[in-house]
């Protein structure tokens, strides 16, 4: 069952213009303990920041984006992390993720064109000391982000009053 | 050329369209409606249900089922049932698969009510009860629930209502329009009235799963109370499936049978494809309803708190989707308020009259929508209200 701040979190994550009143209405407590919840998830960094999921598709905006499958030497010490750390500085990576299976890390790459994030990988990712190997798979097409289907039909298809 | 009125059923003729017929086609042709008054979940079918009704028809599952419905499905049903109320049926001879709870509902009443017998209809409540009634040659008896009593059926008013020629009681709860629900002692209050009667009762639990705070209880729950109930639920609220057209009934074996012989000629058996999805959904639905019923509870605080901070009187809802705000308040009827607040704000709202008579002075406002528009509806009704 889902604890109290779970349920504040859910609803501003997709609701992030939800004040702490009208939450404290939905979930049932006055608006100080939601407030204060919010805040120490800030404080905590559970509440990382907002943002605001955009279909760059319908932009003018050049954007390629890449999965690229590392496999590195894990560093005594730090595992994987140090090597993440490094990589994740680069501005052109907007993911990074450990995995189990055949590749250790996983991250996002995006750049203006293919040639951009290829280049990017080949000079930047594959000289790294610790990396061992690269795959890089460009995506196609986003069908769905962060929990939103991306070109979805919004349109409310009921009937406008049924009893 | 024909006289179709002379030819027409007495008795249907005697069904009277709905009163409030002329609001329903003036917000179905008005566009940019935020309607609040749409009966059905804003859902839509949890992806792993629909993908078993796809897969049924990719392997060819397009012929008849048993008249009763797939005995699988029948055996999750009763299992279903059991779970929730305590009381076993037999999936061979008490459970029967049907087009909708609607089906069920004019299942029983077909199978139970003869010509001038009563049928007592607490009210408000949803509008298919009377007509079915009327079209079994039966005489509906409605039984006013107030808002005082929190639109509960009480057991002072169900006395007064029994007369020598009584044959039935359904019990709506969790009700539309009013969102109102029946705890067990007050379920023991009317089994207690019924006792030593040859009344028996149809317990419409269609929105059984989406109570807020406490579990549904069931009459058929009360000791000796599932002999004499037909129990009728569905899939179409709990499990986000209102186009699917599947419900269920469970009834002892003298009244099943009955029933079934109705539904085997009129219908010869439930969707096929809806069934085999049915099947996955009470197996492995569990947590998308608790999911459904955390968002609606939230939109539900929601709606009531913005109903009451604009100065209307509004009765919290325990139970369904809906909630029925007071609005005598505005010294308009239900009529005229929804019509005004449609032309004025374009936004669509049911008058508590299309559920009864005793809707008069209330409207019915879903929350099946999402927060946005919940929140963008308040508004406008707000500033309606205040420009009165």
């Amino acid at each position: 069952m889902i604890g109290e701040k779970e349920r504040i979190l859910k609803l501003i994550e997709h609701n992030v213009h939800l004040t702490a009143e009208e939450i404290a209405v939905m979930v049932g407590k006055d608006a100080k303990y939601v407030q204060d919840v919010l805040d120490e998830c800030v404080e905590n960094q559970t509440i990382l920041g907002q943002k605001t999921i955009i279909d760059w598709e319908k932009t003018e905006r050049e954007l390629v984006s890449a999965i690229i499958e590392l496999k590195v030497t894990p560093q005594r010490g730090s595992g994987f992390d140090r090597i993440s750390e490094r990589i994740y500085q680069y501005d052109e990576i907007s993911s990074v993720y450990l995995l189990s299976g055949g590749f250790d890390l996983a991250v996002i790459v995006e750049g203006k064109t293919l040639k951009e994030v290829a280049l990017f990988v080949a000079e930047k990712l594959a000289p790294m000391e610790e990396v061992i190997s690269t795959a890089t798979h460009f995506i196609l097409k986003k069908y769905k982000a962060e929990g939103v289907i991306l070109n979805k039909k919004t349109e409310d298809d009921r009937e406008v009053i049924t009893l | 050329m024909i006289d179709y009125n002379s030819v027409l059923s007495d008795v249907v003729k005697t069904i009277e369209p709905s009163g409030i017929r002329k609001f329903f086609d003036l917000a179905n042709g008005m566009k940019d409606v935020i309607s609040l008054g749409v009966g059905e979940p804003d859902f839509v079918t949890p992806w792993h249900i629909r993908n078993e009704g796809v897969y049924a028809l990719e392997k060819g599952k397009t012929h008849y089922t048993a008249n009763a419905g797939f005995l699988e499905l029948r055996q999750e049903i009763t299992n279903y049932i059991e779970r929730k109320t305590g009381v076993r049926y037999n999936p061979n001879g008490e459970v029967l698969v049907t087009v909708g709870g609607s089906e069920a509902i004019d299942l029983a009443i077909r199978a139970l009510v003869n010509p001038g017998d009563e049928v007592l209809i607490p009210e408000p409540s949803f509008v298919c009860y009377k007509p079915c009634t009327i079209l079994a040659g039966g005489v509906p008896v409605p039984i006013v629930t107030k808002v005082e009593d929190k639109f509960k059926l009480t057991a002072e008013k169900l006395r007064a209502a029994i007369t020598p020629k009584t044959k039935l009681l359904i019990l709506p709860y969790p009700n539309n329009p009013t969102g109102a629900i029946m705890t067990k002692p007050e379920l023991e209050e009317i089994a207690g009235v019924l006792k030593d009667t040859n009344i028996m009762v149809l317990t419409d639990e269609i929105y059984a799963e989406l109570t807020y705070g406490r579990e549904h209880a069931s009459i058929v729950s009360i000791p000796h109370m599932a002999e004499r109930t037909i129990y009728v639920n569905g899939f179409s609220k709990s499990y986000a499936m209102t186009g699917w057209r599947l419900g269920f009934a469970a009834a002892p074996a003298p009244l099943m049978k009955q029933m079934l012989k109705i539904h085997q000629f009129a219908i010869m058996c439930s969707p096929t494809t809806s069934q085999y999805a049915a099947i996955e959904a009470l197996r492995h639905g569990d947590e998308d309803i608790a999911k459904m019923r955390e968002e609606y509870d939230c939109r539900r605080r929601m709606i009531v708190e913005g109903f009451r901070n604009m100065g209307l009187s509004c009765f919290e809802p325990e139970g369904a989707f809906y909630v029925f705000p007071d609005i005598r308040s505005t010294k308009m009827n239900s009529n005229e308020f929804c019509e005004t607040l449609l032309q004025k704000e374009k936004v669509a709202v049911v008058p508590g009259t299309a559920f009864g008579e005793s809707g008069e002075g209330f409207i019915r406002c879903s929350y099946a929508y999402s927060v946005s528009s919940i929140s963008e509806a308040l508004s406008r009704i707000e500033r309606f209200v205040k420009s009165l």
